[in-house]
């Protein structure tokens, strides 16, 4: 199938036969790259746009200036129902700051463009809104961290400059300020709303409280150090960023991780799926005031847990997932039994859970048509994940582009229409049924073998992504090797990046007191947001 | 003479004193009731005193009206402790209010801490302030109509009356006037104290919170009165209910073995109310806010009914 699709693009491409477009021979199984001139960009990008319907899932820029004179820039095009991606590469000349913009072509490549603004202090030309994003204002100006020849300023301190928010204004519209600092226990974030009454108008939120470096720390590790900062991204996320990390890892290095560590990566990955997804259904209920079904889903969790720590001895599955296969014990038949036993009990209890949160009309009045987000906004937005299966968009990574064995397993993909926090919430319940299945079908088939193929050889200058559908939605890792087995380059973009934006339209024309709700079905990460 | 004080306040004491008990009886049983552990029933007490040492901190820019607020809504709440008939009628004393001033005393304490939410001028403050106001101006007629179900009935307002009456009345209980006010009375009294459906007592989310949002810039001492004044008042409403709907047990003398049994007789009826309390608020979510309307002009209905039967069921 993909080999068939990887034709088709590389004519598609051949095709499009201007000056300097050039199509990379080293390229992978499911991918195409290709190197585009400057001047060449906005019209091979409109080009696999107009073509494929091809998006810019994620932009990358890189600090090449020691090697090739300027930075370079890498644009990785998905292709909805291809399993091939198109990784353009871009290379501004030594001194060049300025690149062309896809800002008014994608809005998640504005955003995009914002960050490797702040960060390398490369600036998009014709860009509508290149407000500071993930550096707040207090940075200092001339000060870009990702430039490898940065260096820490002196003073460092916030100067009081506010950020310019929108302003909303007419008769009866105020602002709430909400944030960073929370009543809850939960990670910080800045929103502001502008409402009339009760009711929304607009939502601005202001994240980056948590931005603290990740991805300049990975540049000081060596590959196999940068394993454990991949698990600790996003809490809640640890196998589904480590897999991403060691996936596009072991591309650069050639590698395949043997078939019982894939079988084992999908049942970790689905553990890790599990638990999330049965906290975050009893959140939501707590949200609604329906605080049982939060207690029992906490109980089933708590299950889930004390499981993770039987087979692997870490509740939050770390230090399972390494570049090469996976680093545990091999399982014994008890614990495999055991996995099994577990899991379906759990599901059972859950069942039971659920259907007392779906029984309760004032629950579901909460749920039914809060907080509605239009498949057309997930569309121009690039919505990933849970989001955009609740509205309409039927895409998961686990099936459109396979990895570790999902491709030997069976599992369906749930997608609901109506966009609320009901859909949200039902996609997750029935993904929760799902990921059993997936785990008693990848234990019952475990392959014998070997669980690690070492990686031994990392070539300088091997770049490559890892893409995983964890339980929020994809997870990208572009890894680019350095001298020595160190990591030259490390971008991750989590689907909350994405998503964050989403929220802002879905709680429009929604009462005040409906947001932390509406908030708790995206349950977007800070930490893997603001990196 | 002695004894009319004594009673008095003894009946006092049992309602400042005992009200954090009661909370603490709800929250533990709602905690099984969702199969956790929950905290002890005399957890509120060690909340209290936590909170009576600890230190106030004050938002800047507040005025006179933030620190006068939880000495309002305390002395508020004492003064209303000495007006409800909690283990007698017989005590005389009480002839210094009836349960239309009970009511607007109440309402007082609202007013005071809607001022103070405004006053610090934070976004949370404001909010609760202005739901708090809208549910106050929604149940302010439904808790008149009810009383005046009941009162026409007694053909008083005063509340030893109205106890005497109804105690007094072999079928109480089936008559449906009756048993409408009560219910009516019931609903409004989860929203005048912020239970569930209406508000959510145990959230932590700000942006839905009225009476917390309200009290959100309180500490230290100020919030222990405030957080006992909210005592007070759940004892006080779910008094009024036991007595006043299932008079029964209450004393109407000041005999040692009848004030024994009304000590018995409220702590059975507070007992039950506040497992059925912990019950409902299990069982059910929160209302959206613009739902909380629909509730209350519910239970203006049930009032309205009740008022009616009056003159048809007399």
């Amino acid at each position: 199938m993909s080999t068939k699709d990887r034709n088709t693009v590389v004519a598609a491409i051949n095709e499009f036969c201007w000056a300097g477009v050039e199509l990379d021979v080293r390229s992978g199984e499911h991918e195409v790259r290709v190197t585009v001139p400057p001047a060449e960009l906005l019209g091979f990008t409109d080009y696999l746009q107009s073509r494929f319907d091809g998006r810019p899932e994620l932009i990358v820029a890189e600090d090449t200036r020691a090697e090739s004179g300027g930075f370079t820039l890498r644009y990785i095009f998905e292709l909805p129902g291809k399993d091939v991606f198109v990784i353009v590469s871009m290379l501004l000349q030594q001194g060049q700051d300025l690149f062309p913009s896809l800002a008014t072509r994608w809005y998640l490549a504005s955003l995009f463009e914002r960050e490797i603004h702040d960060l390398f202090g490369l600036v998009p030309s014709d860009h509508p809104d290149l407000r500071r994003l993930p550096l707040h204002q207090f940075w200092p100006a001339g000060y870009h961290p990702l430039r490898k020849d940065a260096e820490r300023p002196e003073v460092f301190e916030d100067d009081g400059r506010p950020f310019p928010f929108q302003h909303v204004q007419g008769e009866g519209t105020y602002q709430i300020t909400v944030g960073p600092v929370h009543a809850g226990i939960i990670e910080p974030g800045h929103f502001r709303f502008s409402v009339d009454g009760e009711t929304i108008v607009n939502l601005e939120s202001r994240l980056f409280f948590l931005h603290k470096g990740i991805e300049k720390l990975f540049e000081s590790m060596h590959v196999s150090r940068g394993v454990e900062l991949a698990e600790r991204v996003s809490g809640d996320s640890s196998v589904a960023h480590v897999l991403a990390y060691c996936m596009a890892v072991e591309r650069c290095a050639g590698v395949e991780a043997p078939e019982r560590a894939r079988y084992l990566r999908v049942v970790l990955q689905e553990l890790e799926r599990l638990y999330n997804h049965i906290a975050d259904i009893g959140a939501i209920c707590t949200d609604t005031g329906f605080a049982i079904a939060n207690a029992h889903a906490m109980r089933l969790r708590e299950d889930v847990l004390r499981l993770n720590d039987r087979l692997v001895g870490h509740r939050l599955l770390r230090g399972t997932v390494v570049p090469g296969g996976v680093a545990i014990e091999n399982f014994s038949n008890h614990q495999i039994a055991d996995a099994i036993n577990t899991v379906q009990k759990v599901q059972n209890d859950f069942k039971e859970v659920v259907a007392l949160a779906l029984d309760s009309t004032p629950v579901l009045d909460r749920l039914h048509t809060t907080g509605v987000l239009s498949k057309q906004i997930v569309c121009e937005l690039q919505v990933v994940g849970i989001a955009a299966r609740a509205s309409g968009v039927d895409a998961d990574a686990r099936r459109d582009h396979p990895y570790a064995a999902y491709s030997k397993l069976k599992f369906q993909v749930p997608v609901f229409q109506e966009g609320d926090v009901w859909a949200r919430m039902m996609v997750r319940v029935q993904e929760t049924q799902e990921s059993v299945h997936l785990i008693v079908q990848a234990l019952e088939a475990l392959p014998a073998g070997e669980m690690l193929q070492p990686v031994t050889t990392l070539p300088a200058g091997a770049s490559a992504f890892g893409l995983v559908e964890g339980w929020r939605g994809p997870i990208w890792h572009w890894v680019a090797i350095g001298e020595n087995g160190m990591l030259a380059r490390v971008k991750i973009k989590d689907p909350s990046f994405a998503n964050w934006p989403a929220l802002n339209y879905a709680i429009l024309q929604n009462i005040v007191p409906d947001f932390p709700l509406c908030n708790k079905s995206f349950n977007l990460s800070y930490a893997g947001n603001d990196l | 003479m002695l004894a009319q004080i004594g009673i008095t306040i003894a009946q006092w004491l049992v309602v400042v004193l005992g009200a954090p008990v009661l909370a603490g009886v709800i929250r533990k049983t709602k905690a099984r009731l969702q199969g956790r552990r929950g905290a002890g029933i005399f957890q509120p007490y060690w909340d209290l005193r936590k909170l009576l040492v600890k230190e106030v901190v004050i938002a800047e820019n507040t005025s006179w009206v933030f620190r006068l607020t939880p000495y309002v809504a305390i002395g508020t709440m004492l003064l209303s402790a000495f007006i409800v008939p909690v283990l007698t009628t017989a005590a005389e004393l009480q002839f210094l209010g009836n349960i239309i001033l009970l009511m607007y005393v109440f309402l007082l304490s609202t007013f005071f801490l809607a001022l103070a939410g405004l006053d610090a001028g934070s976004s949370f403050g404001g909010m609760g302030s202005s739901r708090e106001m809208a549910i106050a101006a929604l149940a302010e007629p439904t808790v008149m109509i009810a009383i005046f179900a009941i009162a026409l009935r007694a053909g008083s307002t005063g509340l030893n009356e109205m106890i005497n009456r109804a105690a007094s009345d072999p079928l109480l209980l089936l008559n449906p006037g009756h048993l409408l006010a009560f219910l009516s009375f019931f609903i409004v009294a989860l929203a005048e104290t912020g239970r569930l459906p209406v508000d959510n007592p145990s959230t932590h989310l700000e942006l839905t919170m009225i009476h917390e949002a309200m009290i959100l810039e309180y500490s230290g001492r100020y919030l222990a009165l405030i957080e006992w004044a909210s005592f007070i008042k759940l004892f006080l409403f779910l008094t009024l209910l036991g007595n006043i709907f299932f008079p029964w047990g209450v004393a109407v003398t000041l005999q040692p073995g009848a004030v024994a049994i009304g000590v018995f007789a409220l702590v059975i009826k507070l007992g039950v109310l506040a497992l059925g309390l912990a019950v409902l608020e299990t069982a059910l979510a929160k209302l959206r806010l613009f739902r909380v309307p629909e509730l209350l002009s519910g239970s203006f209905m049930l009032a309205l009914l009740a008022v009616i039967s009056f003159f048809f069921l007399r």
